[in-house]
């Protein structure tokens, strides 16, 4: 709870106008297949995003690379540039179905 | 899993020849339309992919001329000796086998007009929407004396349909013990910004085991490159006394070659000399683009940044390293990412759907060393006017004395990560 607002204000911050339209969440997730596999399985030491969490925990992965506070190669660089709407996006590609 | 493939093989073909028996009943189908990809790279095969398992209601034809594609990313783990040409080719049958239709043969020219691109073999292929995604022709010339008959001499070793990086690896194995292996590096902007030193990297990789007392060195045209500190920290620590690079304000830019003499010559007439010399010369849009009117005077096509749609021609939609795309950098990822934002924007424009929203990514990879991989990691938007990169996103990986004791197990991770990362991309096209 401490993250999410500055996390908030951030991702409206970097919104452009565009972003009022709702996000994409299959062609945002191509950016993560790009490394994580055509459906998330990973390989090569690459995680599998496929179903693995609930949205919550996905979502909560995700904030916690923003803010630096989970280590990671390239996620923290990877996360700051999305929105949390995007990311709620993604959470919902990526996440356990519920 | 080997039993789910096999059914899938099974089911492939008929699943094709529905396809491709149907297209008019397709058509007939909500926001329906023939989608022709030219070229089968990067971009090409990546939206091919992504349209076929997106979008059954679109007719997908690809034109590619080439039977197989060499990927340049791993050609330079060729030079290292870490991979062979086998490993890093591939074909197109599983894409036609998902029901996309593959055309080998050259496009020579697109009438934007009547929309249709015609072949080498005369047969007119018409479109509703045409993506071009050919990447880059060298400028022969640009630097005097370097042709594409000077380039069997001194390879570039940069277009692999041109030139496979065998023939650069061949005078690698080749060249002596303390020889002295010279390159030359374009100004920006010109394909994939941190090739070359990834290349440096893997050809001191090979003589530091091979030919110790061997040297490179690099002259390049730019004063600053991409993953710089990280790479210049790595070849002090990996390959001490063994890189020498010089930029423009050193006299690096190369303006001359002489083949038979083996020599290069910068702008302030400094001659050096190599055993082996690898020219990356300055490169434009492949010429099928820039033909089909596609290419501003720069040579680089201008698109709209929340479509890809070409800013000159409508209905056409360009990829890759032909776009002029800045600060998205010309790479294999960023070419995939574009290919999947024009497929779902001409998706949309065919239904009649409003654009969906212009995300782009990109991570580029590099390994340095044995174990030793850095990155560069950028998250873009498309706005009307430009690309612009998400403030406080993306950015280089750590440099050592950031992370500290993590430093080793950090460099061995991202090494990993990016075999993870060649593999799910080329299993993303080809697979
Ligand atoms: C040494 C090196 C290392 C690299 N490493 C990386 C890396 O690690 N990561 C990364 O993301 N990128 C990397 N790249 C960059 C990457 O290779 C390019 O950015 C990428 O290939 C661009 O994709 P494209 O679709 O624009 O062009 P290409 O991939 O070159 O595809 C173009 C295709 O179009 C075909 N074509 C052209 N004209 C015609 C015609 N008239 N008719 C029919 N077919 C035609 C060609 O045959 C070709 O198959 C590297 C590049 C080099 C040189």
């Amino acid at each position: 709870m401490r993250i999410a607002a500055p996390m908030l204000a951030f991702g409206l911050l970097a919104a452009p106008p565009a972003l009022a339209q709702a996000p994409d969440a299959a062609l945002l997730a191509g950016s993560c297949q790009g490394c994580h596999g055509a459906t998330g399985e990973g390989g090569h030491g690459i995680p599998s995003i496929k179903q693995q969490q609930t949205r919550a925990e996905f979502v909560a992965a995700m904030r916690a690379f923003r803010a630096n506070e989970r280590p990671s190669t390239v996620m923290g660089r990877i996360t700051r540039g999305y929105t949390d709407a995007e990311i709620a996006a993604l959470a919902v590609h990526f996440g356990k179905p519920e | 899993m080997t039993l789910a493939r096999r059914s899938l093989l099974a089911a492939a073909p008929a699943l094709a020849a529905a396809t491709l028996a149907a297209p008019r009943a397709a058509r007939a189908q909500a926001g329906a339309g023939r989608v022709v990809i030219l070229g089968g790279g990067f971009g090409g095969a990546s939206a091919a992919r992504f349209a076929r398992d997106r979008f059954p209601q679109l007719d997908i034809t690809l034109i590619e001329r080439s039977r197989t594609f060499t990927t340049c990313p791993y050609g330079n783990l060729v030079l290292a000796g870490r991979r062979d040409m086998a490993s890093i080719t591939f074909g197109y049958e599983r894409l036609a086998a998902r029901g996309v239709r593959v055309v080998h043969q050259a496009a020579v020219a697109v009438d934007a007009g009547a929309k249709r691109v015609r072949l080498a073999d005369g047969a007119q292929v018409p479109y509703d929407k045409l993506i071009v995604s050919p990447g880059i022709d060298l400028r022969w010339g640009a630097i005097e004396g370097y042709d594409e008959a000077a380039s069997a001499r001194m390879p570039h070793g940069w277009v692999p349909s041109l030139q496979p990086i065998s023939v650069l690896a061949a005078q690698l194995r080749a060249m002596r013990d303390g020889g002295v292996f010279v390159m030359a590096i374009p100004d920006n902007p010109f394909r994939c910004p941190p090739g070359p030193y990834e290349r440096i990297s893997m050809v001191a990789e090979y003589l530091k085991r091979h030919k110790p007392r061997s040297k490179i060195i690099a002259l390049d045209a730019k004063n600053g490159f991409s993953k710089q500190p990280l790479f210049q920290d790595a070849w002090a620590e990996l390959y001490p006394g063994m890189v020498e690079w010089r930029g423009a304000s050193n006299d690096g830019r190369v303006v001359r070659v002489r083949p038979a003499e083996m020599e290069v010559e910068t702008e302030f007439g400094d001659r050096v000399k190599g055993d082996v010399i690898n020219v990356i010369p300055p490169q434009m849009a492949a010429s099928i683009a820039r033909e089909a009117g596609l290419a501003a005077a720069s040579g680089w096509c201008p698109i709209r940044p929340t479509t890809f749609e070409s800013a000159q021609v409508p209905d056409v939609y360009v990829l890759g390293d032909a776009t002029v795309a800045a600060p998205m950098p010309k790479s294999g990822f960023a070419a995939s990412s574009h290919a999947k934002h024009a497929v779902a924007c001409i998706a949309a424009s065919l239904a009649g759907r409003p654009t969906p929203p212009a995300v782009f990514f990109n991570t580029c990879y590099s390994h340095v060393g044995d174990d030793y991989g850095i990155s560069i990691v950028g998250v873009f938007r498309g706005t009307p006017e430009r690309i612009v990169e998400v403030e406080g996103s993306g950015g280089i990986s750590p440099r050592n004395e950031a992370l500290g004791a993590r430093a080793r197990d950090f460099r061995k991770l991202e090494a990993l990560y990016a075999d993870g990362w060649y593999d799910a991309i080329t299993n993303e096209m080809f697979g």
